[in-house]
């Protein structure tokens, strides 16, 4: 990320967060199980010059009956599918891991840093409601602590597989009949309280090392991890001086982590939707309410009117030291996607790259060089 | 015999795999991770108008004499994700993968593998694999878990469950309309009862394409075979000869009736790799070469430790087989299926073997690792792959290159026009979804689309 520039993450969230948006003449719910739906979203995110799609995911059904959007597509899938259709934006899909593998998790996540040659991302995901346990029925309801305990562990699980191929494991060296150095592949030999994984994984070392870590800063157990984990960490916020105030205790926590603040960029959630005129923006939106049966509950920044304001708000923010980027939550996605002011578009390269974030070793490639030098 | 209309082929390329079948050490040898090989695999079977692209997998890294083993190709990408990309850049092309049923749950199975149907166009096919051993479950939170005797009865229950689930939304599910504010029809809970589960919850995805993903199956004993008759869509086999396959073909296809299935509602794909050339002597002259490629003399010892289960590093791999007997007390390889079930009497069938012949270690693993294979000219090859399929060995096969990812544009730029020619392989494709290329009808529609079964 250039000095000065406002990280730009759209989430797209089905036909748009706002559970009543598929009634909009515009929605193309028809279309939203399809792949040409998320083709074309993700395209125009890109050619908006947005640095990152977010794609939540969860295995609930969501709430509402019959008159809400209901039903979700894998986000990593969808994450893959649009890879080779694009070149430059990030694609951070959420993968929730309270049920799942790490296992699977690290593997798949890779597997897209493979495909997007070195774009993926992950946003971590816990499962808390009942009916997610229900889903599987492996285990009862865990409170927060719990869940992002585990949430914990497996972070460390799936980051130690991403580093488990040390880069150039693969050495084809015909003399010897070896294609492997298998010196250079670790087993991670994790053993903690919700999971014990041998590894190393089943695939290599991925274009970017290690794919950019997202959490949800929604609470303190969240912010914990966050603090040690992420390096991107997401907010809400009611206002502006809210958002700077957490992000300032954010980066305190970071230091006192002993990590480096400003390896982590910290994006604030701010809930969007645009039309011509900010009175006919505000009339959507109401109308939106209306078919819902009420307001929806959104504690966040929100910021209804044109694509002008939208950019004076986001000027505001990046002049300022409220937040390192934001991640637009479109109530309406397809009206706001082209509703937004395009912006130059961001150069090709790695999602790491394009947050100016290094590259790392392999953390066990260090360790042998540490062993060699003892 | 004219009065039995000829028999369409079907084949399915399988990406290369993690064993010595895959010759790394050719300059024309690609990465085996990196997305552009996959794209031109898959794009290479597209244009051969095939049924499916297969990507196998495998949790854990083989190991031998107690280490990483490094003499194959390792490492591979996730296979759901690799399917869902390669999916963007094909567009009619089934797109199979293996995943584990131990290691996955069903409603974690039953949304990825619809998402990809729904994703893909309704191209999605599932090879349902169950693994019981301790060795991949140290990879996983539940470990190895699994009774060895408890296999087919997970993979039994995790297709019911899954099945339960894809069909759990109403017909006709997705309402959209708009003035009355319906997106979509009341979608009940789904519970699953049963020895492996206690599911109960809304399933998050309308009905897919397809409805129901194919489902693919490789077990060969009785018992995997009596699930592949009762469950699955095609099966997967390794019976290389004519008789062998036959054997096979008549055995698998006469299980079915007793599942109020008919003939033609699972088909049978033998696994074949294919050598070709301008002439018979040449397409065998590479035939040799790619065998000694794929047998290095280190594979060739490794082979060989595998039976005996001691190092035998020491032997020259050039030549005779160890006098010493083999160790029947331990099993030096993990993470792969073959082992020798009676070490000493394998060795001894070897020696003889290799004493009649006078050949050395690494010439006998070549004689007695060699599977079926097509070997010839491209008329020659169509030949054996029609006679095969018109003799009721098969219904087509998957076939197996052993370079990655051109070891396929030979045979499409070749076989296939010969195929053709034969009126025994489709010349386009006529239905969109791999249930349409395969003949098979959607579980929810009485009959096959018209035109998809004679393509």
């Amino acid at each position: 990320m250039s000095e000065g520039t406002l990280f730009l993450g759209i989430e797209t969230a089905g036909t748009g967060t706002h559970p009543a948006s598929w009634r909009r003449a515009d929605s193309r719910a028809e279309d939203l199980f399809t792949a040409g739906y998320w083709t074309e979203v993700v395209a125009r995110a890109e050619q908006l010059g947005a640095d990152a799609i977010f794609l939540p995911d969860a295995f609930g059904l969501q709430d509402g009956g019959t008159a809400v959007t209901r039903g979700r597509l894998d986000a990593v899938a969808i994450a893959a599918r649009v890879a080779p259709l694009t070149r430059r934006i990030g694609l951070i899909p959420q993968a929730p891991l309270t049920h799942t593998e790490p296992f699977h998790v690290s593997k798949a996540i890779a597997a897209l840093d493979f495909a997007s040659l070195g774009r993926a991302g992950w946003e971590v995901g816990v499962s808390a409601t009942a009916q997610e346990a229900k889903a599987f029925g492996r285990k009862a309801v865990q409170d927060r602590t719990d869940l992002w305990h585990e949430a914990d562990e497996a972070i460390e699980v799936v980051t130690r597989l991403w580093d488990s191929w040390e880069d150039g494991a693969e050495i084809r060296d015909v003399p010897t009949g070896r294609f492997i150095d298998r010196d250079r592949l670790h087993y991670i030999d994790f053993a903690g309280d919700h999971f014990s994984v041998k590894g190393p994984s089943i695939t290599p070392r991925s274009p970017q090392g290690q794919p950019i870590v997202t959490v949800r800063a929604d609470d303190a157990v969240a912010v914990d991890v966050a603090v040690r984990r992420a390096d991107l960490v997401r907010i809400s916020a009611p206002d502006l001086a809210t958002a700077a105030a957490h992000r300032v205790s954010l980066r305190a926590a970071l230091a006192a982590a002993g990590r480096d603040p400003d390896t982590v960029r910290v994006l604030l959630d701010l809930t969007v939707h645009l039309a011509d005129s900010a009175e006919r923006a505000r009339a959507e939106v109401r109308e939106l309410d209306q078919w819902l049966g009420q307001p929806i509950d959104d504690p966040g920044l929100t910021q209804v009117g044109t694509a002008g304001e939208l950019d004076d708000l986001l000027d505001e923010i990046g002049g300022s030291a409220v937040a390192d980027g934001v991640v637009l939550r479109p109530l309406a996605l397809p009206a706001t996607l082209a509703a937004l002011t395009s912006r130059p578009e961001r150069a090709t390269g790695t999602l790491r790259e394009q947050l100016g974030l290094p590259r790392p070793a392999s953390r066990y490639a260090a360790a042998t060089t540490q062993g060699a030098a003892l | 015999m004219n009065a039995k209309p000829r028999k369409q082929v079907h084949l399915a390329a399988h990406f290369p795999g993690v064993n010595n079948t895959t010759v790394w050490a050719d300059p024309a040898s690609k990465s085996q991770v990196d997305f552009a090989s996959f794209e031109h695999l898959a794009r290479t079977a597209e244009r051969g108008l095939f049924d499916f692209f297969f990507l196998a997998e495998g949790l854990r890294l083989r190991e031998h004499r107690g280490r990483i083993h490094d003499l194959d190709v390792v490492g591979r990408p996730d296979t759901l994700t690799v399917l869902n990309a390669v999916a963007a850049v094909t567009d009619r092309l089934g797109l199979a993968g293996t995943i584990n049923s131990t290691y996955n749950e069903p409603f974690e199975l039953a949304k990825q593998f619809a998402s990809l149907d729904h994703l893909s166009g309704g191209r999605a096919a599932w090879n349902v694999v169950t693994s019981s051993d301790a060795f991949t479950g140290e990879n996983f939170r539940r470990g190895g878990y699994l009774d060895h005797s408890d296999r087919y009865r997970r993979a039994a229950e995790v297709v019911e469950a899954t099945k339960t689930l894809w069909d759990s939304w109403p017909a006709d599910a997705l309402v959209i309309d708009r003035e009355r504010g319906v997106f979509a029809h009341e979608v009940p809970t789904t519970a699953v009862r049963s020895s492996q589960f206690d599911i109960e919850a809304p399933f998050v995805l309308p009905p897919s394409p397809q409805g129901h993903p194919v489902l693919l199956q490789a077990g060969d004993s009785d018992e995997g075979r009596e699930f592949g008759a009762k469950a699955a869509d095609a099966i997967f086999t390794v019976h290389g000869t004519l008789e062998a396959g036959q054997a096979f073909y008549a055995d698998i296809k006469g299980r079915l009736a007793k599942y109020g299935r008919s003939h033609d509602e699972l088909l049978v794909f033998p696994a074949a790799t294919f050598v070709l050339g301008d002439t018979e002597a040449e397409a065998h002259e590479r035939a040799r070469h790619i065998r000694y490629q794929q047998v290095s003399p280190q594979t060739a010892i490794a082979f060989l430790e595998q039976v005996w289960g001691r190092d035998l590093s020491g032997y020259d791999p050039d030549g005779p087989l160890p006098d010493i007997e083999p160790d029947t007390t331990t099993e030096i390889t993990r993470g792969r299926v073959r082992h020798a079930k009676d070490p000493l009497a394998v060795a001894k069938a070897w020696r003889a073997q290799a004493e009649a012949a006078n050949l050395s270690i690494r010439e006998l693993i070549i004689e007695v690792t060699t599977r079926q294979q097509f070997i010839g000219t491209p008329v020659q090859v169509a030949e054996q792959i029609d006679h095969y399929v018109q003799s009721d060995a098969a219904d087509g096969f998957i076939l197996v290159p052993h370079l990655t990812p051109a070891g396929l544009d030979e045979f499409v730029d070749r076989v296939v026009p010969e195929l053709q020619e034969r009126g025994s392989f489709r010349t386009a494709y006529t239905g969109t979804t791999l249930r349409d290329h395969l003949g098979l009808r959607h579980p929810h529609h009485p009959t096959v689309a018209e035109g998809a079964r004679a393509s």
